[in-house]
């Protein structure tokens, strides 16, 4: 086990062997996006009370998931490095800031595309919505402290800190329709229960959200390969690696 | 097949405005950042290699 944590914590090592995951996620997040939207978007029935409006849900309540989810992954990855001072851990805290912070937007705007329609205004300050714009601005500072001072490792340790203390906006957003009266609907979509849509609805939007992570997983990737050899370029493997 | 025509499916029942630019901003979102990332990382190996290229002359 220890052996193991200590491989894929070398750079080098977690540069040549996640080489051959990039071609899979590629390939897996066109198919399944691909074929999602189709299915959303041309096979998938109306809503009896939203009409076709209902087929936004598909881009948005993945965005949604995916926001929370790569904010708590970035929380996990910065307690690593606060713990261990691993350094693939505070890059790839670096490196899933932007991402989160783009995909949080994209929830906000396909939402604000979905409630103009359904609720009649672009915008309310609704707990919901205020919450996962306050992930949105917890995304941003995490970034801005980290890339603030250079590179230098007390601003890896004050961004890492920010990420693991706004950990305590995710149960807002999610309890947020539980908590105040809102607009936004309840969660359509649990782990635990039997959706309360049928299959034509939640099988797309669950293809969905699989391809948005495969998607959100190949574009950290993507990212963190490239920080991991910047900050080692004076080091033999990049060299070679640069020479070839 | 839910829709009937093309048509049909052009006016998506009069939200065709909000449902197509849903999913155009998220290929834009998706699409882009894969796009920039992949270019970044390209352009970094060019410059590093020509800067290896004149250490060594």
């Amino acid at each position: 086990m220890w052996r193991w944590f200590h491989q894929w914590g070398s750079p080098k090592f977690f540069y040549h062997r996640s080489g051959a995951l990039l071609p899979v996620l590629a390939l897996a997040s066109v198919l399944i996006l691909g074929c999602g939207v189709v299915w959303g978007l041309l096979i998938a029935p109306a809503d009896y009370q939203q009409g076709e409006s209902v087929r936004i849900m598909y881009v948005h309540v993945p965005a949604a998931i995916l926001a929370q989810s790569s904010y708590a992954m970035m929380a996990i990855m910065a307690l690593i490095s606060l713990i261990w001072r691993l350094k693939i851990a505070d890059a790839a805290v670096q490196t899933v800031a932007p991402i989160g912070a783009c995909v949080t937007l994209l929830a906000l705007a396909t939402g604000s595309l979905w409630g103009k329609p359904m609720w009649g205004t672009y915008w309310v300050w609704d707990a919901r919505l205020t919450s996962t714009l306050i992930l949105f601005f917890l995304f941003a500072g995490v970034l801005a402290l980290r890339n603030a001072a250079g590179q230098s490792q007390s601003a890896g340790r004050a961004a890492s800190v920010l990420a693991v203390i706004g950990l305590l906006n995710l149960p807002i957003i999610k309890y947020s329709v539980d908590w105040w009266f809102t607009l936004h609907q309840p969660a359509s979509f649990t782990l635990t229960e039997r959706p309360a849509m049928p299959f034509s609805m939640w099988g797309p939007l669950l293809m969905m959200v699989v391809g948005f992570y495969a998607w959100f997983f190949l574009a950290w990737l993507i990212r963190l390969r490239h920080e991991l050899v910047k900050r080692e370029v004076r080091t033999d493997w990049v060299q070679q690696m640069i020479k070839q | 097949m839910n829709f009937e025509t093309i048509t049909a499916f052009l006016e998506m029942g009069g939200y065709a405005i909000y449902v197509f630019a849903s999913y155009g901003l998220t290929a834009l979102t998706l699409g882009g950042l894969l796009l920039a990332e992949s270019r970044r990382h390209r352009a970094w190996l060019r410059r590093q290699g020509s800067v290896q290229r004149s250490e060594e002359t």
